[in-house]
């Protein structure tokens, strides 16, 4: 009689959003992985149809309530494109500043909240916080230093109303940025602080070959402009997405799956940038990682946690150069005439590119959307890690295997909510 | 269950379709989570713990809205099991934006979104948790605000009834000393918006769009024709009442009167 063995998780924890995870194995070999999502579909590409395209940033932004600024950023630059205008200068890099906060905001919460518990071996933050106080207390003032930041740009943290289609409603103040740098040059020091400690963690040891695929700017490290470049061989326009990518919908999953065409699954999020940008980290952001023996390529996928922190790092500094170099004055933002045409925005959300399209037509209402989430491009590379990660951890318990495997899918900060258009864990020792 | 005075109380969260922002709000009260998680013990939170405790639950906070077969069931079962039971944000008062498709045949939407329908499993309509089972307390918003989240569990803890504004965003912006964007002929639903944002929009020049959802006796119907003085074509007009709370009774009558109407 063959020996099954199945390990299931029905409700995915420390994740937004609903998912789960079911595993099965035969005679000690893997026969099934499935990384699904139930999270209800909620059709967003089909109810903007006939919706003015000046409401986008606000519609899309109610995807996540993670990452709002992500799809503030890919819908306004997708509309900016469709209508031939370019947001520039002060405005520009307003946009930049924004989207640090989220950067900060969000991997200070998955760090610190969501992901750092499976490595210190804690339920949850709160139970870690019983035994490790300064650290989870540190990790929430983190996150509200980046919250600050989108609430002062923004006009609050959660759906910001401040961002538009051509520029911003209302340009902040000077003095209420300088206000920002103080505690942006404490967030620097806890996130180099963040960098020590998370380095210090135990890391299975496990290295995967990916194809890492983010957007890339000559000069800066990516935000919201570039092509969009792989480690194998893609360089495109973010127009160009659909001729190299493909959506599928399978039946396991609420969220359309990714792949690229001639290949399959691929990586989006902080290893793909960190790896594809390297070069572009400011020097204290390179020192931090160097300092704990980080290379210029991580292929871990525990290790994103370490790579997060050098983002947020390199986020605080680039926050502050920006608020160093404000200076008020002129429009808050630049007309936009509505016209025929279909326009791209490829950003990079803190969990990974996010490419969003639009057609519109003359009178300014959207005639098609379409979206493509970071979680829903990871889903593929998601189901490949935790068979690599099922086949090395065969020998533990039921439970730390769980454990184990879903502390796997965290390595993502997968965001199922976005997705959705998105994940249940199941483990089948069959 | 042991009498309250001899435990902690405990606190559940649930979410049904919904972007994950309202809760969110709780782990985004940075400077009180650890002090409300000594107070109230977080006992089934799957956002922020593996650990799930047996319910049932003293306090339970739901967002999101119904628009799958299993959650019309699933939240029978969690009311059974909720001591205090409080909706969250605009998804689980008032269906949220994807109520949009109560106006629409979802089998397009389905079609629309997905290459094989066949594997989705949605409900017609998007509704309000108060659909569906009783409510004891609604928190408006989209999101919420965070402080009337921490109000509302202060008050339980104490035993009081929670102050929660009814009155329009008109009176935060007075508050505020913001200038009426409707006098400089921006369009805004601040007149018949329930407060709560402390009048965020028109403090950056731009209209109120309805987030909090209809204030008490909101006369719609007034601010509407106001509008359309203002050059507003009725289409839009419509579309302005149908966002986030488009479900919620005056603005869905008012969105519904305007869509009748010639366009221009």
């Amino acid at each position: 009689m063959s020996e099954v063995r199945r390990v299931e998780v029905d409700y995915l924890a420390r994740v937004e959003g609903e998912g789960s995870m079911k595993v099965m194995v035969r005679d000690g070999v893997v026969e099934e992985v499935e990384f699904g999502i139930f999270e209800p579909p909620r059709f967003y590409e089909a109810f903007m149809v006939g919706r003015q395209f000046t409401e986008a940033p606000d519609i899309t932004a109610r995807i996540c309530g993670i990452c709002p600024i992500a799809y503030q950023m890919s819908s306004v630059h997708a509309m900016e494109d469709a209508c031939g205008v370019t947001v520039d200068g002060q405005l520009r890099e307003l946009r930049r500043l924004i989207y640090c906060g989220e950067w900060i905001e969000s991997h200070g919460l998955h760090i610190y909240l969501l992901h750092a518990p499976d490595f210190l071996g804690y339920e949850s933050a709160v139970h870690m916080a019983a035994d490790h106080r300064e650290l989870v207390e540190q990790g929430l003032q983190l996150k509200k230093v980046g919250n600050d930041i989108v609430t002062l740009v923004g006009g609050r943290e959660i759906h910001p109303i401040n961002v538009k289609v051509g520029g911003f409603y209302k340009l902040p103040a000077k003095s209420d940025l300088d206000a920002l740098a103080g505690k942006l040059e404490w967030a620097r020091e806890a996130a180099l602080n963040t960098v020590e400690v998370v380095a210090g963690f135990d890391y299975p040891d496990v290295e995967i070959d990916y194809e890492f695929v983010s957007v890339c700017h000559p000069d800066e490290y990516p935000f919201s402009e570039g092509n969009i470049v792989s480690n194998k061989g893609i360089d495109i326009p973010a127009s160009g997405f659909n001729d190299v990518f493909t959506e599928e919908h399978v039946e396991r999953s609420n969220a359309l799956q990714s792949r690229v065409k001639e290949r399959g699954a691929y990586h989006v999020g902080p290893m793909a940038r960190y790896a594809l940008n390297y070069e572009k980290l400011t020097d204290s952001a390179k020192k931090a990682a160097a300092n704990v023996g980080l290379g210029e390529v991580v292929l871990n996928p525990f290790k994103s946690i370490i790579v997060r922190a050098v983002e947020m790092v390199y986020a605080c500094d680039e926050a502050l150069r920006i608020i160093d170099a404000y200076e008020p004055g002129g429009p808050a933002s630049v007309p936009v005439e509505p016209k025929a045409a279909v326009g791209h925005g490829a950003t990079e959300a803190p969990r990974g590119m996010l490419y969003h399209r639009y057609e519109i037509a003359d009178d300014g209402s959207i005639v098609t959307a379409q979206i493509a989430p970071p979680t829903a491009q990871n889903q593929l590379i998601i189901e490949n890690d935790l068979r690599v990660v099922l086949e090395d951890n065969l020998d533990l318990p039921d439970d730390d295997l769980s454990w184990r495997l879903e502390q796997s899918i965290r390595n993502y900060d997968p965001c199922i909510s976005c997705a959705t258009h998105f994940l249940k864990l199941e483990i089948d020792r069959g | 269950m042991r009498p309250l005075e001899e435990r902690q109380p405990t606190l559940a969260v649930y979410k049904f379709a919904s972007c994950d922002g309202c809760q969110l709000s709780l782990l985004d009260c940075e400077d009180e989570l650890l002090a409300v998680a000594g107070a109230i013990q977080i006992a089934n939170f799957p956002e922020a713990s593996r650990e799930v405790l047996p319910g049932p639950y003293d306090v339970v906070l739901v967002e999101g809205s119904i628009t799958t077969p299993h959650d019309e069931e699933r939240i029978h079962d969690i009311r059974r099991a909720a001591g205090v039971l409080i909706t969250i944000g605009a998804c689980a008062t008032a269906g949220g934006i994807q109520a949009l498709r109560n106006w629409k045949d979802v089998d397009d939407f389905v079609n629309i979104v997905y290459a094989n329908p066949q594997y989705i499993e949605t409900l017609e309509t998007s509704t309000p948790i108060s659909d569906h089972v009783d409510v004891d307390l609604e928190l408006r918003g989209c999101p919420i605000d965070k402080g009337q989240l921490v109000e509302v569990i202060a008050a339980y803890l104490q035993g009081r009834k929670p102050t929660i504004p009814t009155y329009s965003v008109c009176v935060e912006c007075k508050r505020r000393g913001t200038p009426c964007v409707m006098v400089k002929g921006t369009p805004c639903l601040g007149p018949v918006t329930q407060a709560g944002c402390n009048g965020l929009c028109p403090a950056y020049d731009r209209g109120c769009f309805g987030c909090f959802g209809p204030m008490e006796s909101p006369n719609t119907a007034a601010l509407a024709d106001q509008w359309h003085a203002l050059g507003i074509p009725a289409n839009r007009i419509s579309e302005a009442f149908r966002s986030f709370n488009a479900w919620s009774g005056a603005f869905r009558e008012e969105s519904d009167r305007w869509e009748e109407r010639s366009p221009v």
